[in-house]
């Protein structure tokens, strides 16, 4: 009975795969294309992308973006999920819980939507930020690519933060209760409790994050930055995934788009077994 | 000598006061942070359209108005989309469950022959990805689904990520059951609905929120594939147009929202309609998370063990 189900896998998740093919077909000639001719030109489609600014342009803007909030994200969800912890109230504990996962069932559209109310000329930051006096002129947040990445990062963190404290409480609840009342019989409070017992103990958990999370590097996102974004920050906000929207779908290259994703994933997959590799030598669980 | 252990122990006790005081208001904090996009939004939709061009609406609306609602509710396009969103995310969900649950069991069982092999197919899937031009390709070109109702159901019906769930979950429960109904000579088939399937309650519902979730919220398969369908819109695809106008005029937002503020020709504006539309695709999720939020933290614990 796993037949079809096993077909069904082959065929959208590695059937796509024969279609890395067009990566090294000219798709450049319109007429050509038009009645389904489309030569096979080697690796010049790969050679063009690299000569091409903007494409590590995207490059840069995804590694940034993906940093940006691999960095907060897993910051901002273990300092959560440590206070959390601390909560000895279950009532208070479960109602923090059940407020700060709900953003993470938000589609990207509707955090959009809210975000160009909340980040607005005339919405309620610059409002904060002009009552108190810290700017004199409303700033201009969505219309600016320096503030774009950090805009994201904001965003996805907002979003994400609580959804991201699920894994660390579960490895938190793991710990051994002894471990705590041995720390505070020698004298250890509460902080160093947090640093000697807690943090140790979802260090294994941070490692496998982690690695899955360099995997997934060359994914900044796209969702955010295609609605985000607009004509301005433009050079801030065009990931590789919407180069290869751009060339692909809109203009219709086929084949530079193709060799463009293409890059994307043989960069993943080496990052991938790269920290797989060094968390196997650290002597780490992996995931592989 | 004696005086010291007395003054750590004064001091822990002053830090067990003062820590769980100052703990509780940054979560209070955090918890109004996170909700406040939400409520903002929401007195946004309620309020009248031309006001709200101002700006400055916190938390309750300023001038009340239903007219971003009527307006919404008098089109066509919105039930239109409405349904296409609710009954795709049914299919889907239901669909998934069923073929996601039995992979799952089969993958379990010890003496399936196969199950490595498979197994490791189905998690280099979660890392491993073609790409978008290589699925566009596959799916509008080769398989000729773009424009129909077929491409919200067929490349979403199965999913890697949740069959691995839940086959963990099965893993866990006792061989003796299944055991047991083989000897009082029962199928496979009938020990997967009889047995397994009702044990499977948590992680099935944890799963069917992920999937009508992901459904509901998806509005790239829209843009892709169905764009030029009039009648094959989602939800999340009108308000994501509706982002995309407002944008338009976002680029010289400070001139327009002035402008527009002196003009009192039109009672409903983009930013109300967007808020409106914004709340009416969030609600169906509202309703639901409550009810399944019991289920899906252990989900998520299990999706966390590797494969």
């Amino acid at each position: 009975m796993s037949v079809p189900m096993l077909l069904y896998v082959l065929l959208f998740n590695y059937g796509p795969m024969w279609g890395w093919i067009n990566a090294f077909k000219d798709y450049g000639n319109r007429k050509l294309v038009a009645r389904g001719i489309t030569p096979f030109n080697g690796l010049d489609n790969f050679k063009w992308l690299f000569s091409r600014p903007d494409f590590f342009e995207a490059i840069r803007n995804t590694l940034a973006m993906s940093v940006i909030n691999l960095v907060f994200g897993t910051v901002s969800a273990i300092v959560l999920a440590v206070l959390l912890n601390e909560v000895r109230q279950r009532a208070f504990k479960r109602t923090v819980q059940t407020v700060t996962y709900l953003p993470h069932f938000l589609s990207m559209v509707i955090v959009v939507a809210m975000a160009q109310n909340i980040f607005a000329t005339n919405g309620p930051i610059n409002d904060i930020l002009v009552g108190l006096g810290l700017t004199q002129t409303p700033v201009f947040w969505l219309g600016e690519g320096k503030y774009f990445w950090w805009l994201v990062g904001v965003i996805n963190v907002w979003k994400e933060v609580g959804w991201g404290t699920i894994i660390y409480i579960s490895a938190m609840t793991a710990i051994d209760p002894s471990l705590y009342e041995a720390a505070s019989i020698d004298g250890a409070g509460r902080f160093q409790r947090i640093l000697h017992v807690t943090l140790p103990g979802i260090k294994s958990t941070f490692v496998i994050l982690l690695i899955m999370n360099i995997g997934h590097l060359m994914e900044a996102g796209f969702e955010i930055q295609y609605l985000l974004g607009n004509g301005l920050v433009a050079n801030y906000s065009r990931t590789i995934d919407i180069f290869v929207l751009e060339y692909g779908i809109q203009q219709m290259d086929m084949g530079v788009a193709t060799a463009a994703g293409m890059f994307k994933s043989v960069v993943a997959i080496i990052l991938l077994v790269g920290a797989n590799f060094v968390a196997k030598r650290l002597g780490e669980d992996t995931l592989v | 000598m004696t005086n010291a252990p007395y003054q750590t122990k004064r001091l822990h006790k002053r830090n067990d006061v003062v820590f769980p005081i100052v703990n509780t208001i940054i979560l209070i904090v955090l918890m109004f942070i996170t909700l406040y996009p939400v409520i903002n939004t929401v007195a946004y939709s309620f309020n009248d359209g031309t006001d709200a061009l101002k700006g400055g609406i916190s938390m309750w609306p300023r001038v009340f108005s239903l007219q971003s609602y009527q307006s919404i509710l008098q089109d066509p396009a919105v039930y239109q989309a409405a349904w296409i969103s609710a009954s795709k995310t049914v299919i889907i969900t239901l669909l998934n469950l069923f073929w996601t649950g039995m992979l799952a069991f089969a993958l379990s069982r010890r003496e399936f022959v196969l199950r490595k092999f498979i197994t490791t197919l189905m998690v280099l899937t979660m890392y491993i990805n073609a790409g978008l031009i290589p699925n566009y390709l596959l799916i509008s070109k080769t398989l000729r689904l773009a424009k129909s109702y077929w491409v919200y159901i067929v490349p979403t019906m199965f999913s890697c990520f949740n069959m691995i769930v839940i086959r963990t979950y099965i893993a866990g429960l006792p061989d003796a059951l299944v055991e047991s109904a083989r000897i009082d000579g029962a199928g496979d088939i009938r020990v997967y609905w009889q047995i397994i399937f009702p044990l499977c309650t948590p992680v099935l519902a944890t799963v069917a929120l992920f999937v009508a979730v992901g459904s509901w919220n998806s509005w790239f398969d829209t843009h892709l594939y169905c764009a030029s369908k009039k009648n094959l819109l989602t939800l999340q695809y009108l308000l994501k147009m509706k982002l995309a106008t407002t944008q338009a005029s976002a680029n010289a937002a400070k001139a327009t929202a002035e402008a527009l503020a002196n003009s009192n020709t039109t009672k409903t504006t983009p930013v109300t309609i967007r808020c409106a539309i914004t709340v009416i695709s969030t609600v169906p999720i509202l309703v639901v998370y409550p009810f399944l939020q019991k289920y899906f933290v252990t989900g998520m614990a299990l999706g966390s063990v590797k494969g």
